[in-house]
């Protein structure tokens, strides 16, 4: 970003005050990344100097849900990639129906649309009643908007594409009242979603799940925490579950590979085999 | 032309280009040699489609291993690495690629500036940048924090431009050191290293 570059020791330092001082631990995520998203805040908040940003932060507690919440990537949108929501509704859902209860964790929930694009999946599959989605993400600011399952009105044309590419048939804007230049969702799909922190470097697993969906949060994290991730994953489907990836994510040279199978090749969706 | 080419050692290339600029790349990857010894780095802004394309339009073109970066990879010299659609590509300072997913830049992810600027600071003056035809102005952000870190800057020369705006662009906002004609772009890479 034009305006300033924060250097790599000045970027160890800010990460270091966010572990010391809060106890965020970033340091296994990609600097790259890391870094574009400080200098961005930095631009933003119209800081003068790195020691001035990191003062604010060292020293205002309140300052700090902001950070968090710049520093982490939360871009998304409903039915994103809709040939893996495709793939989702044709090969997954059908195997998820057989089970009495189905429980899907939704880690890097982030504001929720891919959540609801779940969730609506799952009532058109006729499956909703007896799901639960867990529902996690690092940032409380984040998922405070995922509650309310209220989005952008003007996002609704993008995303009824994506839906109708991914094999929707029904009228996307029954699942929405509109208002104010608001979408919101219906509260049947919300009523089966719990909403919770959890932050994946340092939390640990808290229930077994058939599905476990976590796109685009891996590619910030470093290899060894990404396997440490795919271990807790691992530790956290039933037999038979399925891991959700992003595009550009792969199990592939992880630890745990031998005990998943690709389901389709394309796609980023394993079955965990043992 | 390759007079001050000769005196750095140039370690990647990186290539930015929008509307008008595929059908310069595709004219220069036949003439390129196998034994290059620095690594290409190829942003071009696309529409987000999953399929591989640009990989199959450009791969037949070329003697060397052309595939999309993927993220922790390892940047390797005699490569040509395309930024995948929908993420932004980022070289980290160890020489290898991460990806991306935020925000949109001026419209566009990948971004080229995003790509430049991360490797601008990893490669320095190790860093070439060439800016092709493209209807606005991404790079030429990217291009000046480039030119600050003493790395070759290179453009398609505007008036070849399909659209001239993105090489215009970087003409008028710092000392470019070679101005390329389409037909000149293989030499120009050839003679890098």
């Amino acid at each position: 970003m034009l305006g300033v570059h924060i250097s790599d020791d000045e970027l160890e330092v800010l990460i270091t005050d966010l572990h010391d001082i809060y106890g965020y631990d970033f340091f296994d995520y990609s600097r790259a990344s890391l870094r574009r998203r400080f200098e961005r805040l930095y631009a933003m908040d119209k800081y003068l100097s790195v020691a001035e940003l990191r003062y604010r932060i060292r020293t205002d507690t309140d300052y700090l849900k902001r950070v968090i919440e710049e520093i982490t990537v939360n871009v998304t949108e409903m039915f994103r990639d809709p040939s893996f929501y495709k793939t989702l509704r044709e090969d997954v859902l059908p195997h998820l129906s057989t089970h009495h209860f189905i429980r899907i964790w939704h880690a890097g929930a982030s504001t929720g649309e891919e959540v609801y694009s779940m969730a609506i999946m799952l009532h058109e599959a006729n499956l909703l009643h007896k799901s639960l989605i867990y529902a996690t993400d690092i940032n409380p600011s984040v998922l405070e908007t995922a509650r309310k399952g209220i989005f952008p009105l003007v996002k609704m044309k993008q995303y009824t594409e994506n839906y109708i590419a991914s094999g929707g048939q029904k009228d996307f804007s029954t699942y929405y009242a509109a208002k104010y230049g608001h979408a919101k969702f219906n509260e049947e799909f919300g009523k089966r979603v719990i909403f919770s922190t959890h932050n994946l470097v340092s939390d640990q697993t808290f229930n077994e799940f058939q599905l476990i969906v976590c796109r685009n949060v891996l590619i910030y994290f470093d290899k060894v925490l990404q396997d440490r991730v795919f271990k807790l994953f691992n530790d956290s489907l039933d037999t038979f579950g399925f891991l959700a990836l992003g595009t550009k994510e792969t199990l592939k040279f992880s630890t745990v590979i031998k005990e998943f199978k690709l389901l389709k090749s394309g796609e980023k969706i394993w079955r965990k085999t043992i | 032309m390759a007079q001050d080419n000769l005196e750095r050692e140039i370690k990647l290339l990186v290539i930015g280009g929008s509307a008008g600029s595929l059908r310069v790349l595709v004219g220069a990857l036949p003439h390129l040699r196998q034994a290059i010894k620095f690594a290409i780095v190829v942003v071009l802004h696309r529409k987000n489609t999953r399929e591989d394309l640009l990989t199959e339009v450009l791969a037949p073109k070329t003697v060397l291993l052309v595939k999309e970066a993927d993220e922790k990879e390892e940047i390797l010299p005699g490569v040509i690495y395309l930024a995948p659609a929908d993420y932004h590509l980022l070289i980290e300072t160890d020489h290898t690629f991460s990806l991306d997913a935020s925000e949109k830049i001026n419209f566009s992810r990948p971004s080229i500036d995003t790509t430049i600027e991360t490797a601008a600071y990893a490669y320095r003056d190790t860093l070439a940048c060439l800016l092709l035809s493209g209807a606005n102005t991404d790079g030429v952000a990217g291009m000046k924090i480039a030119k600050s870190q003493n790395a070759l800057i290179a453009i398609q020369a505007p008036e070849s431009a399909e659209m001239p705006t993105m090489p215009y662009g970087a003409s008028i906002s710092m000392v470019i050191d070679h101005v390329l004609e389409p037909g000149e772009m293989a030499e120009f890479i050839n003679n890098l290293s």
